[in-house]
């Protein structure tokens, strides 16, 4: 006997079960559908997707952008991308990695070093990434590669670009350098990984990276089951980058450069006073930045960092130290404008200043005589500055340098600046808990003691004071890039910058105490003027201690700094600015060790401001960018005699 | 027939030994077979790390769902509501702490297992529909009130899903749910009226979609417009799919798959690997197969005396088709890319377990198929 459901169950079950035919039809028509597309695509279309998989395979590629170039204020290249060829290796596409660097090994020379670099960076990347394998083949090497690459899957010949610097050395520290992404530097982005890709790493290079470097392009390319290309389907190049116009002018940075190369170790800034443009930014010695491109041999990585040159310093911006007497006008400027003296205020020098049972000598042991400011600042006569500081105070001797922009960063365009250090009462008490004493005063007044300042400090300072202005050195041209075929602006700047509020009759009384230094006979730097009409430099010459001869020293009979070794001798330092009446440039010249600034620095400064009012960069008219820019390519710029 | 079978009989454990159906047993130990050879070819000829693990899996699975399967089909009735609530709360968990993973949240940390509270809620709301339709009779589900409640129950955890956001999974709730409608007897026009407002509703919801979502909607009305982007994977699946032929490349000799231009190739692209090497032949086979577990879950269905059993049955079963043909048709380009697993093959441990225990229950339904349950969930006697 077969139970009876309910009767509303019966019918429930009833519908239920017609539904479920129905649905069960509707399964079988969509088993149907799929069994019918299997065999539409394995069957009828089987052919052309067997010729797809075998042959034609779409990769993608990214093509790094052409990486934009930076010039001079006149075109002339300071950076520019050169061809170059290398193997890569795919590693999706090789299969046997090992086999494959051992067949590409018999072909040109592959070092144990390059296998392990390639094998790690085939781990850490992208396995469609192409690896390089060799950069900068030649014409040989690639031949070899070319005729056996239906052996080598994976393996191709890439036309690359390289970062070339023309001027080599003599750039180096403004353009910076560009150099492989290093691991820690990977972001992600497969741009980053390519194998053509060089970020900035100093210089302008890195601070403008960014712009330099442009956008990606892509590639679609059909490869084939080796590896392949079989043909481009699409292809966008991306945005190159952009061009960078300096504010240098390489014709005096070349110049400088040379003039340079007879100290050991000097570094020489010449800037625009109206503009706040650096001309020429010369550091000595300096290093090849063309070698960093490929990623430099740890024995010339080596050299170059224990090298006591210090030839990776940019000595304008990174080299802090003492300015000694070249400080003079920033402790006058302190005290006219806080009133505390007239530039009629007389001192008595007698070769000594004493301070309770404290004695401070100055560089004249026979002493100067009763001097105005006008004579302190002419014959750097210490005495009159011990006796100015004692009577300003540090406090205000250290506002004044800050409004001159010294003890902190100018705030230039390139990277890895430093601030240096200008003391107060406040930052001594901080930094070594111990009180400001009056017997730390004097030597402030001198530029000594805890004071330490960049070139670019100095440079900075003198064209605040010419210039009346807040002037932020800067080694862009207009705002950032160029445009071509846009005129520049010649006095771009000049009036964007905050005016110090400085009276006139101060700025005059310091400049024409620094015009006596060396137009005046007996000036300390009377010997380095420069005689052409109307070129005529100022200029206030420093030495900064940082020892003093040793009495063991003095009996050995050594009295000069001549006497000494290299690395023993004071530093010799130079501010100027040129032409006297109507002053346009501001230079600066720091020689490392080298003894005395009047006698050694002075010189540098007058050949280059010579040599750059002989030019005149800032008001030449610049030529068409582009034009001057092609030519460049291909010559040199002239060279000075 | 006995007197204890007209009385709603309830089987001893030796009886319900015997009437579990081992040939769906059987049926499902084939595919999964076929999943480890897959996965194994998948790792380039290696038990590491997918085909071991899933074997694991399997046999864990399948003790569940021994298990599942002898338990009372009326503990499963009054455990309906409990495992639904338990799915909420983990999806609701989920939205609050889960793993992440390709952009979504779906995974949720218990220890050293990584639980998709999604896949739960696929068997919870069938149970409860279950149930639910289990105390309606046709009068009352022609009466769209009576819809109102087992909608409710639909969208809460679908609007779950979708923040996740899960698109591939909240629409195998909505399908399921109209499926598990359509055989308690909802007239069609209403489903045709559903489907109408859907379509209304499409552009607007498009908006509130996630940009990969937009993306993947519109690469598969378009796939050469983004070759290499998101249309990238569908184009690859077809190339390696169309290119197996007839008969396959052969085992372990799947170019495409091998040669990494086919994407996740272990989860949810495994049906292209697995036809590449065994061409159409091995492709029909497989689905023969899946279509014989389909049809051997409505046949349980059908036998069964109780409401709730049937739907039970027929819902999961549902389900399991739903899963098939989903991640099939995406796989050779007749739908667009969602993230389906294939069930039993794709390596995957919550979509395993899951769906052996939804079998424990269809089989649960066949062993106690005389047990009576009235509308308010008591056994008649």
């Amino acid at each position: 006997m077969k139970p009876r459901p309910l009767a509303q169950d019966k019918s429930r079950y009833k519908v239920l079960t017609r539904r479920t035919l129905m649905l069960g039809g509707i399964q079988l028509g969509l088993v149907g559908a799929l069994t019918a597309r299997m065999y539409y695509l394995q069957v009828l279309q089987a052919d052309k997707y067997k010729v797809l998989a075998e042959e034609n395979r779409i990769n993608l590629r990214l093509l790094a952008p052409q990486r934009g170039r930076i010039l001079d204020r006149f075109g002339v290249p300071l950076a520019v991308n050169q061809q170059s060829y290398r193997v890569v290796l795919v590693a999706e596409q090789a299969g046997d990695i090992d086999s494959t660097l051992n067949a590409i090994g018999t072909l040109i020379p592959l070092g144990d070093n390059e296998r392990h670099r390639v094998l790690r960076e085939i781990k850490s990347k992208h396995s469609f990434v192409p690896i390089v394998v060799r950069e900068n083949l030649s014409w040989e090497e690639v031949a070899r590669i070319e005729v056996n690459v239906p052996e080598l899957p994976g393996v191709q010949i890439e036309v690359g670009r390289n970062r070339y610097y023309p001027f080599a050395d003599r750039t180096s520290h403004i353009t910076g350098y560009v150099a492989p992404v290093s691991e820690k530097e990977l972001t992600g982005d497969p741009l980053m990984e390519l194998p053509d890709f060089r970020i900035g790493k100093s210089g302008i290079e890195k601070s403008m990276d960014l712009e330099l470097r442009g956008t990606a392009g892509t590639s679609q390319i059909e490869v084939n089951a080796f590896g392949r290309v079989v043909r481009e389907i699409s292809r966008d190049d991306g945005q190159p980058g952009q061009e960078v116009a300096t504010t240098l002018d390489m014709a005096l940075q070349d110049f400088t450069m040379r003039r340079l190369r007879s100290e050991e170790a000097a570094t020489c800034i010449v800037m625009d006073v109206v503009t706040g443009e650096i001309l020429t930014m010369a550091s000595s010695p300096s290093y090849d930045a063309n070698s960093f491109t490929h990623g430099l041999k740890a024995s010339v990585w080596n050299a170059l960092n224990t090298d006591p040159h210090t030839p990776l310093y940019n000595k304008a911006t990174q080299g802090v130290n003492p300015p000694g007497s070249t400080f003079k006008p920033v402790v006058a400027m302190a005290a006219l404008d806080s009133g505390v003296i007239t530039p009629d205020f007389r001192v008595n020098c007698p070769g000594v200043f004493t301070l309770g049972d404290h004695e401070y000598h100055c560089w004249r042991h026979g002493g100067h005589g009763t001097l105005d400011l006008h004579g302190g600042l002419k014959n750097s006569c210490d005495v009159y500055f011990y006796e100015v500081a004692m009577r300003v105070g540090v406090d205000r001797v250290a506002a004044m340098a800050h409004r001159l922009g010294m003890g902190e960063l100018t705030g230039i365009d390139i990277p890895n600046e430093r601030p240096g250090n200008i003391p107060t009462r406040a930052w001594k008490l901080k930094k070594f808990g111990v009180r400001w004493v009056d017997g730390d005063t004097p030597s402030i007044g001198i530029g000594q003691g805890y004071i330490a300042v960049t070139p670019l400090q100095l440079v900075t300072m003198l064209s605040r004071i010419i210039s009346n202005r807040a002037l932020v050195p800067h080694l862009e041209r207009q705002p950032g890039i160029m445009e071509a075929g846009k005129p520049f602006d010649p006095d771009f700047g000049a009036k964007d910058y905050p005016s110090l509020g400085f009276n006139p009759a101060h700025i005059n009384a310091v400049l024409s105490g620094m015009n006596a230094v060396t137009n005046e006979l007996g000036g300390t730097a009377y010997g380095a003027r420069i005689t052409d009409p109307g070129m005529e430099m100022g200029g206030k010459s420093g030495t900064s201690q940082f020892r003093q001869i040793t009495a063991a020293e003095r009996e050995r009979g050594i009295k000069k700094g001549e006497q000494l070794p290299w690395k023993d001798r004071e530093h010799a330092l130079f501010i100027a600015f040129a032409p006297v009446g109507n002053p346009r440039y501001a230079c600066a010249v720091f020689i490392e060790h080298g003894i005395a600034g009047g006698k050694y620095a002075a010189p540098i400064a007058r050949d280059v401001l010579r040599e750059c009012q002989r030019r005149d960069p800032s008001r030449r008219v610049p030529p068409d960018p582009l034009i001057v820019a092609d030519a460049g390519a291909a010559s040199t710029p002239d060279k000075t005699p | 027939m006995s007197f204890g079978a007209e009385r709603g009989h309830t089987p001893d454990f030796a009886e319900k030994l015997r009437s579990i159906n081992w040939g769906l047993i059987f049926l499902l130990s084939a595919i999964a077979g076929i999943g480890f050879m897959v996965l194994y070819s998948a790792a380039n000829a290696s038990f590491d790390p997918w085909a071991s693990k899933s074997m694991i899996r399997y046999a864990i699975s399948l003790a569940l769902l021994l298990g599942v399967a002898i338990v009372d089909i009326r503990f499963w009735l009054k455990a309906a509501y409990p495992i639904y609530v338990v799915g909420l709360v983990l999806l609701v968990a989920v939205d609050l702490h889960g793993r992440t993973g390709l952009g979504a949240q779906r995974w949720i940390e218990l220890g050293p297992l990584s639980l998709q509270p999604s896949e739960l809620m696929k068997i919870g709301l069938v149970m409860v529909l279950a149930r639910y339709f289990n105390t309606r009779t046709v009068e009352e589900v022609g009466r769209p009130l009576h819809l109102l409640y087992p909608l409710l129950l639909l969208l809460v955890p679908a609007a779950l899903v979708m923040k996740q956001p899960d698109l591939g999974t909240a629409m195998m709730l909505v399908m399921s749910t109209g499926g598990i409608f359509f055989l308690a007897g909802v007239r069609l026009w209403k489903f045709a009226i559903a489907i109408a407002a859907g379509a209304g509703l499409v552009p607007i919801a498009f908006g509130f979609m996630r940009d990969y979502q937009k993306k993947r909607i519109l690469t598969f009305l378009n796939p050469e417009n983004d070759s290499l982007g998101a249309g990238y994977h569908i184009t690859q699946s077809k190339i390696a799919l169309g290119s197996g032929g007839m008969w396959g490349k052969g085992y372990l000799q799947g170019t495409q798959s091998h040669l990494n231009f086919l994407p996740e190739k272990h989860t949810d692209f495994i049906f292209t690997m697995f036809a590449e090497e065994f061409g159409m032949a091995g492709g029909c086979v497989l689905l023969a197969l899946y279509a014989l577990v389909v049809a051997y879950g409505c046949a349980i269905g059908l036998r069964s005396r109780n409401h709730f059993g049937r739907m039970l049955a027929l819902g999961i079963t549902l389900n399991f088709f739903l899963y098939v043909f989903i991640n099939t048709a995406m796989v050779m380009g007749l739908i667009p890319v969602v993230g389906v697993p294939l069930p039993l093959i794709s390596y995957g441990g919550t979509a395993m377990l899951t769906l052996m225990f939804g079998f424990g229950l269809v089989i649960s339904v066949y062993i106690h198929r005389d047990v009576r349950i009235n509308r308010r969930g008591e056994s008649e006697s």
